[in-house]
């Protein structure tokens, strides 16, 4: 195994070695632990202060949260053009142009933060 | 076969199968994180053919973005603990639709390409991205971030009904102030 898929041999070796790690764990926790756990009355209870618990669980997430998660979809988009743009900036041919239109890139993308901003998107109210 | 064409089998059987677990589990929040092993899985597939760059990138949006954002949605709307009995599955027309996308597509390529072989181009890598981009394509590069910012107003207007409405609430204050 040469050239290119050789060059990630070590990281599918890594990856196996994480998949058989996680398979052995588990595989001696199935076989070493008990097979019939005690099951006494009140066990699978929530705990509530000493008194019964009353109706579901409750979970809770809000439209802020959602806010950030595109706000990172969008500039995880943006910073994958950082890469490919890093390795070449510095070769001949490229230079000062290319740091000018990577600029104008940022630049334009800056307006939406500094959009958001404004609107008070980014304060957590 | 060689190491690739075995790579290909396993990482697209993987795809495939993570793919099925997604729409089959009654778990909505596993079925994100299924979805993460089906994109992942496709990342390698992209990684086999050659496409470096393109591989990471599927890492980065798509299971690192993506699929956050898939679960944010689904917390927000449903916030699910354990399986929903709830969920409608028209299985017929999918299993319609997505055979015949996939086998339709499957006999336009066997007919384009017979069965003649072709070397693998050089990897995609950055490097190679990296030329393409800054040589000849700088003017779409440029337009692309146009078309991310006005995502990004876009997704923050919709999401936020009372920016839009602030004419309206100033206007309602006016009248309380009066």
């Amino acid at each position: 195994m040469e050239g290119y898929l050789g060059s990630y041999a070590v990281l599918g070796l890594v990856l196996a070695a994480g998949v058989l790690l996680f398979v052995a764990a588990f595989g001696a926790n199935r076989l070493l632990r008990p097979g019939r756990p005690a099951e006494p009355a009140g066990k699978r209870i929530s705990y509530e202060s000493g008194i019964d618990p009353v109706g579901g669980d409750w979970a809770q997430a809000q439209i802020r949260y959602y806010v950030y998660a595109y706000l990172y979809v969008l500039f995880a988009v943006e910073a994958v053009f950082l890469f490919p743009w890093a390795v070449i900036f510095d070769r001949p041919g490229f230079g000062g142009l290319s740091i000018a239109e990577m600029g104008i890139f940022v630049a334009v993308l800056a307006l939406g933060i500094l959009y958001a901003w404004r609107k008070k998107i980014l304060s957590w109210t | 076969m060689t190491v690739a064409d075995v790579l290909l089998l396993a990482l697209g059987a993987v795809a495939v199968g993570a793919g099925v677990l997604v729409v089959t589990s009654a778990h909505l929040v596993r079925s994100g994180l299924y979805l993460v092993v089906s994109l992942g899985a496709m990342a390698g597939l992209y990684l086999v053919l050659g496409a470096e760059l393109v591989a990471w990138v599927q890492i980065l949006v798509y299971v690192g973005a993506v699929v956050v954002l898939l679960l944010f949605a689904v917390m927000l709307t449903r916030a699910p603990i354990g399986p929903s009995t709830d969920l409608d599955r028209p299985a017929l027309p999918a299993v319609l639709i997505g055979g015949g996308a996939g086998l339709g597509l499957a006999a336009l390529f066997a007919d384009a390409f017979r069965w003649t072989f072709y070397a693998m181009p050089e990897p995609g890598t950055a490097e190679r991205v990296g030329e393409q981009i800054f040589g000849g394509w700088v003017l779409p590069f440029e337009v692309l971030s146009i078309l991310l910012l006005s995502a990004l107003v876009g997704a923050i207007v919709l999401s936020r009904p009372d920016i839009g409405a602030r004419a309206a609430a100033t206007a309602t204050e006016h009248e309380r102030g009066a």
